[in-house]
């Protein structure tokens, strides 16, 4: 593979954060301003990257290096096509999201509405920044930068519930970054002789002892928490307390997918996939993750409130990405780098349709969902797609990520694993169809407000929810970009 | 010699050392137990006199006299000097080292004001908490009378 | 006149101290264009000598000081890593009086030209405990350091002078002891300078093995521990810190813990040898007690409100943090805990800056200080941020950087010991300052009381605005967090390429 100097990774990284002095500047005075910056920003970090889209497809690699910053390890910016892919995913959905905000705040009167916008932008600069990491040592600076910039958005009302989900958040996720992240980072640094490149093969070699690799991978994969791996995956319910679109764009795609997208590369990077089978290193890793997909599918049945029912499915389908990379199988990884963006439309349309239903009718509960089909149509059609994708029911993109990593763990032999990932299908199911059987065939729970005064959420809420769930669709019909750009890493045939 | 004769002997060879290392424990002992300022202050002295004395003892050489040599021995050691093979009467072995002793003058300029500064330190606390005992300071720090009277007088 | 540069570092503030005394009259504001100006120069001198440092053959340069060579005369030995040190010393004095200027005049508003000179002795009295290669010049050197700090904490508040009484006990023990191990060296070696003397413990293995030079040793260590408030020897350092005046507190505690770590350094390699040093029984022992020091200051810092005092106890964890790389005898720790020396430096400096503001313009000294300070203050509880940021080592902050360094030394020596209190202390400086952040972020403030003080005698101690002074000098502080950060690769270079001179 060809590699390319080029600055287009650092503007991509770039343009959000410029953005930010112009949405502070403009502050509350013109919000329709103010917004129409964070969607002209949006289209312009898209743009950029469709532009590297095209060369990475070629076979190409983009690099940027920034400033050497330790012996062998610099800031270093490389697009190759799981980057590309995963930034592809967060520039777009940022857009929509944006629309979406604006309609959400806008519903429910959400005050700092500005120091809201202010730091969504950093975050996106920050995940971006992730997708585009040439090394160990930048993708763990974005990573916190990410942490840190989400902390005020998680904890944007202030009140105490926010403050303790927001003590929460960040105890867990930079607790294990540094706890566990951060030692395993500079063990591999001094293990592969002063490198932390992400390369094909790997970085460390014959160094290690199936043992101490079976730990390292363990480090790794709690250390970035942001993945929700069990037993660090707390901090994704106590994050429920920040505003809908928060969750949406950031706890179903942003922030949780770098921390898969982080354990990816340390699988397919750091590691190579050739030396894990060797040393037969991920065993471990996969049965923490499996258990993790069983009982969070388990857990989001007795949950009654929508957006932490979303939040403890999210955990399993993380897992599932986990668990495919730990399978070591060309398809299965192949299938984990699909699900990142599967599961990403999939669930932002759940969360955009949770947000939409409580901007138009106040209600949070899963008890009190009944009979609001008639009410919402659109809304609630879009959640069936939704829930189809997320549990992989054609004709949504949900089916073919997960048909990767059965095949994939078919061809690992591992039947274990591969019941894990059939049984959690059924359970995603069990947790999420009665809600939309609910929806369309019961009438509306008794002493509730009626659901007749209820009507569709704002335009702004509708149309992006509308936008992601045609997405799921259709990347079922046409997955052939997403294929081709998977393959690329995950080298299958 | 009997083990027992041997050790004093060995003891009172080095008695130099011992007699500081009392004398440093004694200034210790007084900085860090007794409970009135200016008590500590005196056991500083104690301690730092004590390092002085090892540093002079160490410079001392039995047998040798103070390192000044006089005036006539000079003279008569320039003008041998001059002459082949002549051995100068000047040996290194019959004079206490001076450096040591150059350094304590330095070592106790520093002391002296140290013990300035201290016990001007000392001065203040008193003004400020009326007391120089420290339990009586700590007392007022912690419940202060609430109307000091002005320290001093 | 260049070649001059290494005692000009010392000589500026040294004779700008005595110039400042002589123009007592003039009134302060000549004092302080005094103290600049010679700090100035110190800076520029110490950057010169870098320069010409990095020039040299084998990265040494070598002053003898009125001519006299030595082993009689006193030298100084300059490399990259005390002229990187003096360089700090400067800068940090530098706009640490820049600083002092709005907040000496609510503090010691009679004794300012006083305060000035004492400071730029302070500095005087740094800069040749880091440049000078003679043993007993050294001592001196450090009781120079200590006199002026004990006259400049004692110039605070009424607790200040108590604090500065116990400082002046600690001090005295500690630099007797240096000094006592000094005589010991001096018994043996019959040297007092320093390169001398590790030439012959290094050729003569009897000499090596002898228990006077142990005793020496352990004497200088203890010393040196003392000073720099090595936990348990610690005892003096918060209190030290929280009740001296906001520009003492702004220059000592970045530099003179900062500066004995160095002479810890310098007597480790510079004195004893590599060899003689990590072949002794004392590394286990330095490293244990560097990470119970790291752990206690970390749990001390936890449980306390005042927000100076807090600060002092995180020192009393980071000084753990230089011991502990020191003595991992890897090449990886010993940079680790160099650069840490710079970085460290920086951070505390620009905490103890923002914080010297937000103490003077609220009025307050406990955590309360902070309540809603994001609305009011943003631009100082920015710089906050940022060196808390650094303080919990977050890339790319040199915080991350030194700890990056020091836990690689941790691991390339196997002492897991001090890996693990490196991160315990990371996490706990985490809860530590976000909550401070939090309390920024989400109390409501009582703005009535910040803008009127119901007592006049209270109003006239605080500042109306944050003067544009104050705020440079710790906006630069800030700043060089990140430009040491990122820009680190330069200075571990010259430290590594110093430390593999002193044969490490």
């Amino acid at each position: 593979m060809e590699s390319l100097e080029s600055t287009l990774p650092l503007l991509a990284c770039l343009v959000p954060l410029l953005a930010v002095p112009a949405i502070a500047a403009i502050g509350e005075r013109s919000p329709n301003v103010r917004e129409g910056v964070t969607v002209l920003a949006g289209i312009v970090t898209l743009t950029l990257v469709v532009t590297m889209l095209k060369t990475v497809i070629d076979g190409h690699l983009l690099r940027f290096t920034f400033i050497e910053v330790l012996p062998g390890v610099a800031i270093e910016f490389r697009v190759d096509g799981l980057g590309i892919l995963f930034a592809l995913v967060a520039s777009s959905l940022w857009i929509l999201t944006s629309i979406y905000t604006a309609g959400y705040m806008r519903g429910t009167h959400e005050a700092n509405q500005t120091r809201f916008f202010s730091f969504f932008a950093v975050s996106i600069a920050a995940t971006l920044g992730v997708a585009f990491s040439g090394n160990l040592f930048t993708l763990y600076l974005f990573y916190e930068i990410l942490s840190l910039s989400t902390w005020p958005l998680v904890t944007h009302h202030g009140d105490k519930e926010a403050r303790g989900g927001g003590r929460t958040y960040l105890t867990y996720l930079m607790g294990t970054s540094i706890g566990f992240a951060l030692p395993a980072m500079i063990y591999t640094y001094i293990k592969s002789g002063g490198s932390l490149d992400f390369t094909a093969a790997g970085v460390l070699g014959q160094s290690l002892t199936g043992m101490e690799a079976s730990v390292l991978l363990l480090l790794f994969v709690f250390g970035f928490s942001k993945a929700g791996v069990m037993p660090f995956h707390s901090w994704l319910p106590g994050a429920m307390v920040a505003p809908t679109p928060v969750s949406a764009l950031l706890h179903a795609v942003a922030v949780v997918k770098v921390g898969v997208f982080c354990i990816v590369r340390v699988f397919t990077g750091v590691f190579g996939i050739d030396l894990l089978s060797e040393l037969d290193a991920a065993t471990a890793v996969s049965w923490v993750a499996g258990t993790t997909v069983i009982l969070s599918s388990l857990i989001a049945m007795s949950q009654d409130n929508l957006k932490r029912r979303l939040a403890f499915s999210t955990i399993g389908q993380l897992s599932y990405i986990v668990l495919g990379v730990s399978l070591l199988s060309a398809h299965a990884v192949q299938g984990s780098m699909m699900h990142i963006a599967m599961h990403a439309f999939g669930k932002i349309t759940l969360f955009f349709c949770a947000g939409a239903i409580f901007v138009a009718s106040g209600k949070k509960y899963v008890s009190q969902l009944g009979g609001l089909g008639k009410a919402m149509p659109i809304t609630m059609g879009a959640f069936a797609i939704g829930a189809m994708s997320v549990t992989g029911v054609p004709p949504t993109g949900g089916l073919l990520s997960k048909f990767y990593l059965v095949w994939g763990a078919a061809d690992a032999g591992q039947f274990a694993l591969l019941a894990i990932y059939l049984v959690s299908s059924v359970l995603n199911g069990v947790y999420f169809f009665p809600i939309v059987y609910a929806a369309f065939f019961h009438p509306a729970p008794e002493g509730d407000p009626p659901v007749k005064g209820i009507r569709e959420a704002p335009f702004a809420c509708v149309f992006p929810l509308f936008l992601t769930a045609l997405a799921s669709v259709l990347l079922f019909f046409f997955p052939g970009l997403l294929l081709d750009l998977t393959r690329l890493i995950a080298g299958a045939g | 010699m009997s083990p027992a004769v041997f050790q004093l002997a060995s003891i009172s060879a080095k008695f130099n050392y011992w007699i500081y290392i009392i004398l440093m424990m004694i200034g210790l002992f007084a900085m860090i137990a007794k409970n009135n300022l200016i008590k500590k202050l005196i056991g500083m002295t104690i301690f730092q006199t004590a390092i002085i004395l090892f540093y002079v003892s160490i410079g001392v050489k039995e047998g040798a006299t103070i390192p000044i040599i006089e005036y006539e021995t000079l003279k008569e050691y320039n003008s041998q000097k001059t002459g082949y093979g002549a051995k100068p009467d000047i040996e290194p072995q019959d004079y206490d080292n001076p450096l040591p002793h150059v350094l304590m003058l330095t070592a106790i300029v520093v002391g002296v004001s140290t013990l300035g500064l201290a016990l001007a330190i000392a001065q203040r606390v008193f003004d400020q908490f009326g007391s120089l005992e420290e339990d009586e300071i700590l007392e007022e720090l912690t419940h202060p009378k609430p109307a000091k009277e002005p320290a001093n007088g | 006149m260049a070649e001059h540069a290494p005692v000009l570092i010392v000589l500026s503030p040294l004779l700008g101290a005595i110039l400042v005394m002589l123009t007592v009259r003039l009134g302060s504001v000549a004092a302080w264009v005094i103290a600049l100006v010679a700090t100035a120069t110190s800076a520029s001198a110490a950057i010169a000598t870098l320069g010409r440092v990095l020039q040299a053959p084998e990265g040494v340069i070598r002053y003898q000081l009125g001519g006299w060579a030595p082993p009689m005369g006193i030298e100084y030995r300059v490399d990259a890593i005390n002229s990187l040190v003096t360089i700090a010393i400067a800068i940090v004095g530098f706009l640490s009086i820049l600083y002092t200027r709005s907040c000496a005049t609510i503090e010691t508003p009679s004794k300012q030209p006083q305060f000035y000179a004492l400071l730029l002795l302070l500095m005087a009295g740094l800069s040749g405990v880091t440049l000078t290669n003679d043993a007993f010049n050294l001592y001196v050197l450090i009781e120079i350091c200590s006199l002026t700090s004990y006259g400049l904490i004692a110039m605070g508040t009424r607790r200040a002078v108590l604090a500065s009484f116990n400082y002046v006990i600690i001090g005295t023990i500690g630099a007797s002891f240096y000094l006592l191990g000094v005589g010991y060296l001096y018994i043996k070696t019959g040297s007092l300078n320093m390169e001398d003397i590790r030439g012959m413990i290094a050729a003569n293995e009897t000499l090596a093995a002898s228990a006077t030079i142990e005793v020496a040793f352990v004497l200088m260590m203890l010393g040196v521990w003392m000073k720099m408030a090595l936990f348990p020897l610690h005892g003096w350092l918060p209190n030290a810190y929280a009740y001296s005046p906001t520009g003492t507190s702004a220059f000592m505690a970045p530099m003179v813990t900062k500066v004995m770590v160095y002479v810890m350094v310098r007597v480790m390699l510079g004195v004893f040898g590599v060899d003689y040093v990590f072949g002794s029984n004392w590394a286990n022992v330095a490293s244990v007690l560097a990470t119970i020091a790291i752990v206690a200051g970390s749990v001390f810092a936890l449980s306390r409100r005042d927000i100076r005092r807090m600060l002092g106890y995180l020192i009393v964890a980071e000084v753990g943090y230089m011991v502990g790389g020191a003595w991992t005898a890897t090449q990886a720790g010993m940079t680790g805990a160099i650069y840490h020396i710079l970085s460290d430096a920086a951070m505390t400096f620009c905490l103890f800056l923002a914080v010297g503001i937000i103490i003077h313009r609220t009025g307050r000294h406990r955590l309360d200080a902070f309540d809603g300070l994001f609305q009011k203050m943003p631009l100082t509880m920015t710089l906050f941020v940022i060196g808390g940021l650094s303080m919990i080592g977050l890339p790319p902050t040199c915080g991350f950087i030194s700890k990056w360094y020091l836990v690689q030394g941790g691991i390339e020596a196997g002492q897991w010991h001090f890996v693990v209190a490196l991160l315990i202390s990371s996490l706990v400086n985490a809860i530590l300052f976000f909550r401070i952040f939090e309390r920024a972020f989400f109390r409501d403030i009582e703005f009535e009381s910040l803008e009127t003080h119901h007592d006049p005698e209270k109003a006239a101690t605080v500042l109306k605005k944050v003067p544009l002074s104050m705020f440079i000098a710790a906006a630069i502080a800030a700043a060089s967090l990140f430009v040491i950060g990122i820009f680190n690769h330069n200075l571990t270079t010259w430290i590594r390429a110093a430390l593999v001179n002193l044969n490490l």
